[in-house]
């Protein structure tokens, strides 16, 4: 292994609230699954909320400033890239940094806002990304077991892919790059239509009743096309797809529980790690994943 | 296209846009309108999000594939036709830049590259400032509770969050189901993650909040 691939494997790590609370077991197994496959986390020192939905439907100065102090913060670390697991911070951060590039004007209310100036560019990057800068090779070259019962509907929600010109990465409509990252596990992926569809985000307290007809729907969809689990890179679509279960079987009685991982508790259980060391039994809706029984009735 | 052609078709251009020689009455009388013109809230919306509501052409394409367009008072493409034509109190009162999930479908599809849903976020941030009144209350109280946490700790804390929000609404039986089950799994913890720098993250909210 040269220096040069060490370098690359060393990742600038904003965590996002929602790993340090609700979506722990997003944190958990991303920070196992890393370190299994070689690489490793530098954390953002003093790290704060990104602003999300809240900053950006409300002032958009507040929003500029919150998320750019976090760039600001990569910058003074020496950090070339970071990592953002949590879709909707990846999108604030990547936003937010092509937004002042673009306009002087925000960019120096920003700055005077955080009574700072903007240096460096960082190369914000999201959980897809980084697993295929690893290499998907390196997961297969890890496994331990193959998911082979696993057929699993790939969700990437909104804010991986869109919008396309900012992101610029992967396909805004059909993307492809989630279902090559689990196939790397032994599983097979099923073709969907609700891939890009939204679950209806941070509505999620305030309007329940729209997230869960969302919600359903994106579940359905999955179930129709054969999926038995659906993989998640984003804490929000995950409490709304798996939390929110409980509500959907009050509004659709007769709903049947359908699985939601996120992507680094795939990888993890393909890498040999158990469903309580990824943190899955924190989930609403308990899984456990069965391997396939040996067949031993040839004749 | 040689240099020859491109000085013709430049003034070609010039004397479609611009008849009339760039001095003269004329021209006065056009630079004392604009001075005197109005800066509307189009013009505001504009500024503030990079782009001119006047891209938009009306094809609809944003209201077909919104997922929440079934919750919304008015259709989105038509929100940008009201502001268009100065009705901006119906624009600013109406429910739907506040059902707006930001989900960004409207926003990749367009085929004028206008982005909507950055007009919607302008949209709401000048209905909260010209004071408004906003039906969707429980969103704004949502939106409030969770910027008030990240004021006071520098990260969003979710005990805290729904905590206000319950107090907000008065609220006090949604979510019950929930918010305990997560607690018992250890997911929710009972202190906030305070940031070192809250001081800075402070003086953000407060130069912010005049305008």
């Amino acid at each position: 292994m040269t220096s040069m691939e060490e370098v690359i494997m060393k990742y600038g790590y904003y965590p996002g609230c929602s790993q340090t609370g609700s979506a722990k077991e997003y944190d958990i197994s991303l920070r196992k699954v890393i370190e299994k496959l070689g690489a490793s986390f530098d954390e953002i020192n003093d790290w704060s909320c990104c602003g999300a939905t809240s900053a950006h439907v409300t002032n958009h100065k507040l929003s500029s400033a919150l998320a750019m102090r976090n760039i600001m913060l990569a910058g003074q670390q020496g950090l070339e890239n970071m990592v953002a697991p949590c879709a909707a911070c990846y999108n604030r951060l990547v936003t937010s940094q092509y937004e002042i590039s673009k306009h002087p004007e925000l960019r120096e209310e920003t700055e005077e806002l955080l009574s700072a100036k903007f240096q460096k560019e960082i190369n914000v990057i999201n959980i897809l990304e980084l697993f295929l800068k690893i290499g998907i090779n390196k997961i297969i070259e890890n496994r331990k077991r193959e998911l082979s019962e696993l057929k699993v509907a790939c969700y990437y929600g909104c804010l991986l892919v869109r919008p396309a010109a900012i992101t610029k990465f992967d396909d805004a409509e059909q993307p492809v790059s989630m279902e090559k990252i689990v196939e790397s596990t032994g599983a097979k992926t099923v073709d969907w239509n609700y891939k890009v569809e939204c679950c209806g985000a941070a509505h999620s307290i305030a309007r329940r009743d729209i997230v869960v007809d969302l919600s359903k729907k994106i579940l359905e969809d999955a179930r129709s096309h054969g999926a038995n689990v659906i993989a998640v890179a984003c804490p929000m679509c995950h409490t709304n797809l798996d939390m929110r279960q409980r509500a959907m079987k009050r509004t659709y009685p007769g709903h049947e529980e359908l699985p939601v991982l996120y992507l680094t508790e795939l990888i993890g259980l393909a890498l040999g790690m158990n469903e309580h060391e990824l943190g899955i039994d924190l989930h609403y809706i308990n899984y456990k994943y069965t391997d396939p029984v040996p067949d031993n009735t040839v004749a | 296209m040689s240099a020859n052609d491109l000085k013709a078709t430049k003034k070609l251009q010039a004397s479609f846009i611009s008849p009339t020689p760039q001095t003269g009455p004329d021209q006065d009388h056009i630079n004392s309108t604009e001075h005197i013109r109005e800066h509307t809230i189009a013009d505001e919306i504009s500024e503030r999000t990079f782009q001119d509501v006047s891209l938009c052409y009306q094809c609809g394409k944003c209201s077909a594939g919104c997922p929440v367009r079934y919750y919304m008072d008015i259709a989105p493409n038509k929100v940008v036709r009201l502001i268009q034509l100065g009705f901006y109190e119906d624009a600013l009162k109406s429910d739907t830049p506040w059902l707006c999930a930001g989900c960004l479908t409207c926003s990749t599809r367009c085929p004028k590259e206008f982005d909507l849903a950055k007009f919607m976020d302008a949209v709401r941030e000048i209905a909260i400032e010209k004071g408004v009144e906003i039906k969707q209350k429980n969103i704004i109280k949502f939106h409030k509770a969770f910027l008030d946490q990240i004021k006071s700790h520098g990260r969003a804390y979710e005990v805290g969050l729904v905590a206000e929000y319950k107090m907000k609404t008065m609220d006090l039986f949604q979510d019950v189901d929930s918010a305990p089950g997560m607690y018992f799994k250890g997911k929710l913890g009972l202190l906030p993650h305070n940031i070192k720098d809250r001081k800075g993250v402070k003086s953000i909210f407060k130069k912010t909040s005049g305008k």
